[in-house]
């Protein structure tokens, strides 16, 4: 017999797991997706009859959410990304002694569960917060404005969640960066601004790309968020999906919705990797 | 970008600067002149404070107390950005996202400058690597890395250029050649070079100036030759080449010389190179300057007997020896392998003889092994 040489047996079981719990998944996913309901049969009862239309179905009906969707995991990344920069930056740069405790602090929302903290949010916003209030208080929202149950809250509960998803790789890929290639940027006429735009960020890309990659893709299938935060006008794709399968039991809608999402993140993830620019990666 | 700051030309002076950490001084109260044109070498053991001063220059680090001027312009505050100053870094710290070209275009590209291309082909030339210019950093040896920084930093044609241990991390043979290159690239460019080197064999091929630091203070200052044949402390004796220093007291004087007492038999030592404060002195005398002769052999010159050859190493060029006189001290020697004559052997007993111009006194209450046990740099420290 053959000898199967150590490495491909070391990746056996990773192997094996992926394929009952991810391909065959998939590919049941996939069946579903094009089955309709036998005509006078039970409610749970369907049968292949390879529709494809009910992709296009499934994606009219819901292209409100889809752009939702996509519009909120943007915003939401794009926020996270401003607020991780700066944080990342200084944890890698500026914080010393102090490095790995404030790492910790980073990743401590992580040790509790992510329902509690979403359902934590909803008191931040809510009356009986401090961040109403004082935004009454400084005249910045209306006596009768309300910040629960809004997409604000959505987003902001969206870019909450996501942010060590921004913040790790981030410091990550800041924390390689050679101090000295700094000051060497500095030592050839380019002050704090150009270095920034020359050396810092060029050198960094990695981790944005990776960092934005992490908070994008879940924050686009995400349905906790809008189902805690947000109210019937901020239903995202993930609310749609959910309650397809678990409330509707339209099994073959929500499938095709789910393959539907698949395509559009590896669509969008494809074309924001190249305009990226791969070679800033290496 | 053209103001004042950026167009000074001129001599270096650093004027009573004083860099503190905390408790900690690293730069103590240093006045310094660099003059403009000129190789200068700042010399030190690690910690000595020479990168801090350095880096005080280029302005990564402000002084505590003091002033920079470069001619008549005071820079000591103004940002690394707006000096004329250029630095070739410990560890070159070359843009890793950029070609070979881009990075030594980009203190140009900074300041607006045009014809790029010609002048990064220009400087490319000048360290013979033009067909690198499309590569990656990463994909260079050290030596190839070394030259593309000092391209990066001399193609600007700053007022100053700084060098940090730029040549640390290559090997011992390669650093060899880039001294002789370095130096050659000095006088083609007429560029004022100081360079920051812990390798006091790097200072002296290199330098027209050094000055030796130890403890954030310049221990003395001068040509190469000058610092090796009249140090005027124990340090520079030390750190500088090797010395023998040995106790003694002045007892008279004649002429243009000094008489010194050692143990009991005199010698004679120029007046100029002495730096005894009193008549209490240690008589330094290099290891390469000593003769050594059997006992009845008729010599010249200053002349200390009763010695006893404790050890002998024959390499090459020259033959080593120990040879422990009679207060107990061992002296080294160094002999040239140049008269056909077999080296003495351990156990002979033999006096030691040296011309008299040879001889330099140093401060009865100095520590004789200062400078001595200086442990080889680390490449990232300071």
């Amino acid at each position: 017999m053959k000898k199967i040489s150590t490495p491909y047996l070391l990746l056996l079981p990773g192997f094996a797991f992926l394929f009952v719990f991810f391909i065959l998944p998939i590919i049941n996913l996939a069946q579903t997706s094009t089955q309709t309901r036998v005509v006078g049969g039970d409610v749970l009862e369907y049968e292949q009859t390879l529709r494809l239309a009910n992709y296009l179905d499934a994606f009219i009906e819901n292209r409100e959410q889809f752009t939702r969707s996509f519009i909120y995991a943007l915003i939401a990344t794009v926020l996270a990304l401003l607020i991780s920069y700066p944080l990342a930056y200084a944890l890698a740069f500026k914080a010393g002694k102090y490095k790995n405790i404030l790492l910790v602090l980073v990743i401590a929302p992580f040790f509790t569960s992510f329902l509690l903290r979403t359902v934590a949010w909803k008191q931040i916003l809510g009356e009986e917060g401090f961040v109403v209030p004082s935004l009454r208080t400084f005249g910045i929202i209306s006596e009768n404005t309300t910040l629960t149950s809004t997409s604000f809250a959505v987003v902001m509960g969206m870019t909450y969640n996501f942010l060590p998803f921004m913040t790790l790789p981030l410091f990550a890929s800041i924390d390689r960066i050679d101090p000295r290639t700094l000051e060497a940027s500095e030592d050839l006429y380019a002050n704090g601004f150009t270095t920034f735009r020359r050396v810092t960020l060029p050198l960094s890309m990695p981790g944005v790309v990776a960092g934005t990659l992490l908070t994008f893709i879940p924050a686009a299938g995400d349905y906790v968020n809008a189902q805690i935060l947000g109210n019937p006008n901020t239903k995202m794709i993930g609310n749609v999906i959910e309650s397809r399968y678990f409330r509707i039991v339209d099994y073959p809608t929500a499938a095709a919705l789910s393959f539907t999402l698949m395509a559009a993140i590896l669509i969008l993830v494809t074309l924001y990797i190249r305009k990226a620019g791969t070679e800033e990666l290496v | 970008m053209a103001d004042s700051a950026n167009s000074a030309r001129g001599d270096l002076k650093l004027t009573r600067i004083t860099k503190s950490y905390g408790d900690f001084i690293a730069v103590d109260d240093l006045t310094l002149t660099i003059p403009e044109g000129s190789f200068f070498a700042l010399l030190g053991p690690s910690g000595c404070g020479k990168t801090t001063t350095l880096r005080m220059v280029a302005g990564l680090e402000e002084p505590t107390v003091g002033s920079i001027h470069l001619g008549s312009t005071d820079i000591t505050i103004t940002k690394p950005y707006q000096r004329p100053i250029n630095t070739v870094f410990q560890n070159y710290a070359l843009f890793p996202h950029l070609t070979i070209f881009e990075n030594i275009a980009f203190g140009l590209r900074r300041r607006g400058i045009k014809d790029v291309d010609e002048a990064v082909n220009k400087v490319l030339n000048l360290v013979e690597l033009p067909h690198l210019a499309q590569r990656k950093p990463t994909q260079l040896s050290g030596g190839q890395q070394q030259r593309i920084a000092l391209a990066r930093a001399i193609v600007n044609r700053p007022a100053l250029l700084l060098l940090d241990e730029p040549l640390g991390a290559l090997d011992l043979k390669l650093r060899r050649q880039m001294q002789i290159e370095l130096k050659w690239i000095q006088k083609e460019v007429g560029l004022t070079f100081v360079h920051v080197t812990h390798d006091q064999e790097e200072a002296m091929t290199m330098a027209d100036t050094i000055a030796v630091m130890n403890e954030g203070k310049i221990e003395q200052m001068g040509s190469p030759v000058d610092l090796y044949d009249n140090p005027k402390t124990a340090f520079v004796a030390n750190f500088l080449g090797q010395s023998n220093l040995i106790k003694g007291s002045l007892v008279g004087t004649d002429s243009d010389s000094l008489i010194a007492d050692l143990f009991g038999q005199k010698i004679s030592i120029p007046r100029a190179r002495s730096h005894a404060a009193d008549s209490s002195i240690y008589a330094g005398i290099r290891p390469e300057k000593f003769r050594i002769s059997l006992l009845q052999t008729p010599t010249s010159g200053n002349v200390l007997g009763g010695g006893k050859i404790e050890d002998v190493s024959y390499i090459g060029v020259s033959t080593q020896y120990q040879v422990m006189m009679p207060w107990g001290q061992e002296l080294m020697v160094f002999e040239q392998n140049d008269d056909g004559v077999a080296p003495f052997q351990i156990g002979d007993y033999v006096n030691i003889s040296w011309e008299p111009v040879f001889t330099f006194a140093l401060r009865g209450d100095e520590d004789a092994a200062a400078g001595t046990e200086v442990m080889p740099e680390d490449l990232d420290e300071e």
